[in-house]
């Protein structure tokens, strides 16, 4: 009992040392938790007094074991055999088990066993008791031995820890001490510690007001050294202190010194911005300095501008003064240079073409342009936007400044470069122009790039388009000069031959118009010459290397109405209306134009119309691939007016021609006194140069004109049988017409032959080949013939030789024309007319007439 | 609105000379001069009675020669001028004469058209106008509008003025013009303008056009080379003083302002021979008549540079002789002016082809201004009128 009452004790100790935080590491402590465990142990390895007093103790360990376990049991620790102790504990029999029953016991061992066996028994049973019982004594002994030291060492724990609660006491009295005296030293201490920070306050204050002081002479040095920025980033930092106590006298002197050394320094900055002479590098600093010296950025950007504006300018009037020089070089220069026309060209710039020009403007104007409009965005534009000095509108100010300046100044040159472009008159290199063109094209696009608002790309497209379409204007004029030259050749090479055409020598005449359809296709050959390399050299503003020829100008409008429509379809309008011209000018007198001329161009307009206008606008079509946006002229129109000139023109021709032969018959009929001729022995000259003329007319047409249908012809047409043909004809026709009593008879027969006749139109178009031509100029030369004799009135000669002369140019006319009836009724028409003028008709016979014509 | 059949009348003779009667006002009669050289030569006094679209005709004998011209008095109905030849000696000499028709002539108007040669009436000299010592005669013009007391003839170079007295049995020249130039100029016709008060005249010569101031008798503008070849024929616009038409063998009619010499107003290109005659109508100028010898007689409708281009009136004043009586006419016309604003375009109104061989004259009625009358040389007269179409858009 006294066991678990210590056990308890020393567990409440243990408690009791637990709960103590002031203990944990005291020795003593430490010392008396080791004693209570240690008690414990020797109290758990003893088994209970009170238990087992008959249990068999033969072997100790066994026994031991078994009062360990009985123990444990005890103590309600019972996870082991637990096993083994159930069988044994439910025979009531078994000596050692729980549930013995030593009745139960006994009877049964009275009933199993013999004396002997029971005497046996009782006496191991009384071993077994006795052996118990010393054991039970020993064991007590041996505990109650324990139980006394365990005690003695509780009853010692008790003295050790009363001193050390004494100790801890005291400790806890000493810190107290401390923590008091430790207080009482930082209170003291605070003070001062106050000090020393406001002390070091002072004195970085102090740093600070020695720079102050020392401000104006560092500026001035930097003034001195030129270290403008170093002076402005001090006085940036100075100045807004000095602004807030500026109210204090000192800080005022510094102030005003500062000011003072700033705008001097500002003076400095703004002359040498003024200056000019420093470079764009050193220009933008000054400006930037400036701008951080509180500069109105305004008037910044303005002198900024108008500084390099007068730079800017400088290169503009050198420019001009290479157009200017050039031009009263050229005027002057004009008068010489045309009386050696082998000096050069007479393009009006002799000392710097217009490449070189350009050059120099791109490489002087542009560049310095670009230039400053980096530097201006730079300094005005991007470092506003991140600067705060700068308020929100100066970028936009300042833009809108510089697109003010860029387009003044741009135009300008471009009124410089569109003067110099309208110099460019002569048409020799064309490469020339564009390359300067697409150069100044291609420097503007540098522009466009850093002023992407600026209409200045645009205003230099516009002039490269203005250039070229006024190179496709000068181009169309050159070719209309070009084409009227080559007719003034054509014509003068054709007067010279006629001359001797006029000259009675025939041979000579031959060769004239032999020359024709050389001419013509000399003519027409180097005119298309001249289309290609035009179109050529236009062609040149749409090559793939050139900047601009992908502006959807060149790509379309350039192509189809400048090219095609406003050259090449103007040239061949020219070439038609000016052919036309030939016929509308020509109109007095017809001589004006050599026929020949016109009889060339009529065909050279017709060969327009059926193959070379296609061809040429095939080719343009070809090299100028546009989209055909515009509707542009057809290629049928045009061949309609060519064929239109064409046809004009050989209706004139024929008019002229015959008007040539009709002068002659009328002249000759007018001037002669035919009731008093002479009887006609041979025919008139005349007609035989009628006849002559005809020929060669026949023959230049031919050279030209294709011979073309005739009507039915009279089966042979030998000169045989035709005469007797007419004489037979007319012999019938004298034979009604000339009996005087008759005059009904007549009107009515001529009548009747009329009313079967074709009407005939004198003056009427004719077809593109000899034989209509020839036909025309026949019909009006033998309308001519019977209106004039109509005026007249015959005697008995006149009206003969008119028979003669009649009757010779059936002879040879008839050949010439579609249809040999017409001239058969012509010269009937007027042989009746002459008789019906005649006096006294009394026509001659016609084997008279024949033999007259046959002699020539 | 079927246009009436033009009416063909055919004269046994060639023929070239034709003229209106201009002193008949009520009548559509026309006076046409033949050629012949073995016959007498008459002229035929044509009536056409436009109701009953008839041809009446009376011949009456010209002895003296074939007439290449003829003219009639605008006083006198009676009284006509005409150019002949006259054949003597085997010579050819022409002369020019007035003569007077017998008044009673119409009693032969109700014969039948065949028998007119058997009793034909000839006509009673009044007065030569003897102009051997000035050349050959080539027209005769009566002043427009006047008395028929003055008449000018063409001879060769000269332009001679005469007085006709005592009922025009005597004629005296009061003045004389003469052309002078290089080579052998010669008058082919003229025509004296009825504006400022009868005094101008134009001439034709070659390919110039002279105009002519009869009271000084100079020369007051020229338009040389007015046609590319010779010049036929003149006109002087009735209602316009300055304006006149020419025609010429360049196929060409032009029309001109004289005070411009150097280039035509207008020119119409629509014979294809010579145009031997032209003619305004006397009220509506921009009717125009031309005659070619292309057997062609073309009406064209010169609007723009007619007196009325807009189709407006002009003052009723200024119409010309032979208007007085065609009152409804006018009326007609004053109702409705202003109307019509769009100025119209030159147009050929229409080309007849009646004719088989050359058509030398053409002129328009002086009774009716919608009828003329035209005639080719192989003695073909065609009477035509204005289509009525075009008629009732000048009228309305």
């Amino acid at each position: 009992m006294r066991v678990t009452d210590s056990v308890l004790t020393v567990c409440l100790c243990r408690h009791n040392c637990n709960g103590n935080a002031y203990s944990a590491t005291h020795p003593e402590v430490l010392a008396v938790r080791h004693l209570t465990d240690s008690l414990i142990i020797t109290s758990v390895n003893r088994p209970p007094f009170a238990m087992e007093a008959e249990a068999p103790a033969t072997e100790d360990p066994g026994r031991k074991r078994r009062v360990h376990g009985m123990l444990k049991l005890y103590y309600g620790l019972n996870e082991e055999g637990k096993a083994d102790e159930k069988p044994q504990s439910l025979d009531p029999c078994d000596i050692n088990g729980p549930h013995f029953d030593p009745e139960h016991y006994l009877n049964k061992l009275r009933r199993e066993c013999s004396l002997a066996e029971l005497m046996d028994q009782e006496t191991c049973m009384v071993k077994q008791i006795r052996s118990l019982d010393s054991d039970m004594q020993t064991l007590v002994y041996e505990n109650y031995n324990k139980f006394i030291s365990a005690t003695d060492t509780i009853r010692k724990m008790k003295n050790d820890f009363k001193k050390m609660e004494d100790e801890m006491d005291c400790l806890s009295a000493n810190m107290a001490a401390i923590t008091d005296f430790s207080a009482r030293i930082s209170g003291t201490l605070e003070d001062q510690h106050a000090q020393i920070t406001k002390l070091s306050g002072v004195h970085t204050l102090l740093r600070k007001l020695q720079f102050l002081f020392e401000l104006p002479a560092r500026l001035n040095k930097c003034l001195e050294l030129q270290a403008y920025a170093q002076a402005v980033s001090s006085h940036r930092r100075a100045r807004c202190v000095l602004q807030q106590y500026s109210h204090m006298p000192s800080f005022k002197g510094i102030q005003d010194d500062c000011h003072a050394i700033m705008d001097k320094l500002a003076q400095e900055l703004r002359q040498k911005f003024r200056d000019g002479g420093s470079s764009a590098k050193d220009l933008s600093e000054c400006v930037e300095l400036l701008l951080q010296l509180d500069e109105p950025a305004e008037e910044l950007c303005e002198k900024f501008l108008s500084h390099a504006g007068s730079r800017l300018e400088s290169d503009l009037q050198g420019l001009e003064a290479e157009i200017r020089p050039s031009q009263t070089a050229s005027s002057v220069k004009g008068a010489p240079a045309r009386k050696s026309p082998p000096a050069g060209l007479p393009s009006p710039s002799s000392n710097t073409d217009i490449l070189e020009f350009i050059d120099r403007g791109c490489n002087e104007f542009v560049s310095s342009l670009c230039l400053v409009i980096t530097s201006y965005q730079e300094l005005f534009i991007n470092h506003a936007q991140t600067g705060e000095l700068a308020s929100k509108n100066i970028p936009q100010m300042a833009n809108g400044k510089l697109h003010v300046f860029v387009d003044d100044l741009a135009a300008r040159y471009f009124s410089l470069v569109e003067r110099r472009i309208q110099e460019e008159k002569g048409v020799s290199d064309n490469s020339l122009l564009v390359r300067a063109l697409d150069r100044f094209h291609r420097r503007l696009q540098a522009v466009a790039k850093l002023l992407p608002g600026s209409s200045v790309p645009n205003r230099g497209t516009e002039i490269v388009i203005g250039a070229a379409t006024e190179r496709v204007k000068q181009y169309l004029a050159a070719l209309q000069s070009f084409y009227v030259d080559s007719l003034t050749d054509v014509r003068q090479a054709l007067a010279t031959p006629r001359l001797s055409l006029a000259a009675p020598g025939a041979g000579s005449g031959r060769d004239a118009p032999s020359g024709l359809p050389e001419l013509l296709s000399s003519l027409s050959a180097s005119i298309l010459n001249q289309i290609k390399s035009v179109l050529a050299s236009v062609h040149l503003f749409t090559a793939k290397d050139i900047t601009f020829s992908n502006k959807p100008y060149f790509k379309g409008e350039f192509c189809c109405q400048g090219v095609r429509e406003s050259l090449i379809v103007s040239f061949i309008k020219f070439v038609c209306q000016s052919s036309r011209q030939f016929c509308e000018s020509a109109g007095d007198k017809g001589g004006s134009t050599p026929p020949a001329l016109l009889l060339l161009l009529s065909r050279l307009c017709l060969d327009y119309e059926t193959s070379t206008i296609s061809y040429i606008l095939t080719l343009t079509d070809e090299q100028f691939l546009s989209q055909h946006h515009s509707p542009v002229t057809a290629v049928t129109a045009l061949c309609a007016e060519a064929r239109e000139a064409a046809q004009k023109l050989l209706n004139h021709y024929v008019k002229v021609q015959g008007l040539i032969i009709s002068q002659m018959l009328r002249k000759s009929v007018e001037t002669r006194d035919w009731v008093n001729t002479i009887e006609p022995r041979n025919v008139r000259a005349v007609m035989k140069r009628v006849v002559e003329d005809t020929t060669s007319i026949d023959v230049q047409v031919g050279l030209l004109y294709e011979e073309g249908v005739r009507k039915a012809h009279s089966s042979d047409s030998s000169k045989r049988t035709f005469s007797v043909y007419s004489s037979s004809r007319q012999q019938t026709r004298y034979a009604a017409s000339y009996t005087p009593s008759a005059p009904m008879d007549t009107n009515l027969l001529s009548n009747i032959h009329k009313l079967f006749s074709e009407r005939i139109d004198i003056f009427s178009s004719v077809e593109f080949n000899k034989v209509s031509v020839m036909t025309g100029i026949i019909k009006i030369s033998l309308k001519t013939f019977l209106e004039c004799v109509r005026l007249r009135t015959f005697g008995r000669y006149g009206l003969q030789q008119i028979q003669v002369d009649c009757h010779y140019l059936q002879m040879y006319l008839w050949r010439f024309v579609s249809d040999e009836n017409l001239v058969h009724f012509l010269l009937d028409e007027i042989v009746g007319s002459s008789a019906h003028r005649c006096l006294d008709p009394a026509p001659m016979e016609q084997s008279v007439i024949e033999v007259i014509c046959e002699r020539g | 609105m079927e246009d009436d059949a033009p009416v063909i009348y055919g004269l046994e003779f060639q023929a070239r000379s034709l003229t209106a009667q201009t002193a008949e006002t009520d009548a559509i009669r026309f006076l046409v001069g033949t050629q012949s050289l073995k016959f007498d030569n008459q002229i035929h006094v044509i009536d056409f009675d436009d109701e009953n679209n008839i041809i009446n005709k009376n011949v009456l004998l010209h002895q003296a020669g074939e007439i290449w011209n003829i003219g009639a008095s605008p006083a006198d109905k009676d009284v006509i001028t005409t150019c002949y030849n006259k054949t003597s000696d085997s010579r050819v000499v022409s002369c020019a004469a007035v003569w007077r028709m017998p008044s009673n002539y119409e009693t032969g108007s109700h014969e039948s058209p065949d028998d007119s040669a058997h009793n034909p009436q000839t006509l009673e000299l009044l007065c030569h106008l003897d102009d051997s010592a000035h050349g050959n005669a080539a027209c005769v013009l009566w002043e427009p509008m006047g008395d028929g007391k003055r008449v000018i003839s063409l001879a060769d170079n000269h332009v001679l003025l005469w007085d006709l007295h005592e009922s025009s049995t005597q004629a005296t020249v009061s003045s004389t013009a003469m052309l002078e130039g290089k080579g052998q100029l010669k008058f082919t016709s003229g025509k004296w303008s009825p504006h400022h008060n009868c005094g101008q005249l134009a001439t034709a010569s070659d390919t110039a056009i002279r105009g002519w101031d009869l009271r000084t008798m100079s020369q007051i503008y020229c338009m040389e080379n007015a046609h590319g070849q010779l010049v036929r024929d003149l006109d002087f616009n009735p209602n316009k003083q300055y304006y006149l038409a020419s025609c010429g063998d360049d196929c060409k009619v032009k029309f001109w302002d004289v005070r411009n010499v150097q280039e035509p107003i207008k020119t119409l290109e629509e014979h294809s021979h010579w145009v031997w005659s032209v003619r305004y109508n006397h009220s509506h100028d921009q009717l125009v008549l031309t005659a070619s010898s292309d057997s062609r007689l073309i009406l064209s409708n010169m609007v723009s540079i007619s007196s009325e281009p807009f189709g407006h009136l002009v003052d009723d004043e200024d119409l010309s002789e032979g208007e007085d009586n065609h009152q409804e006419d006018k009326t007609a016309r004053v109702r409705l002016c202003g109307r019509c604003k769009e100025p119209l375009k030159d147009s050929v109104v229409s080309t007849y082809e009646e004719h088989e061989d050359s058509v030398y004259a053409a002129e328009w009625s002086s009774a009716d201004p919608w009828l003329f009358a035209s005639l080719s040389y192989d003695g073909r007269l065609v009477i035509n009128r204005v289509p009525r179409a075009l008629k009732y858009q000048i009228l309305l």
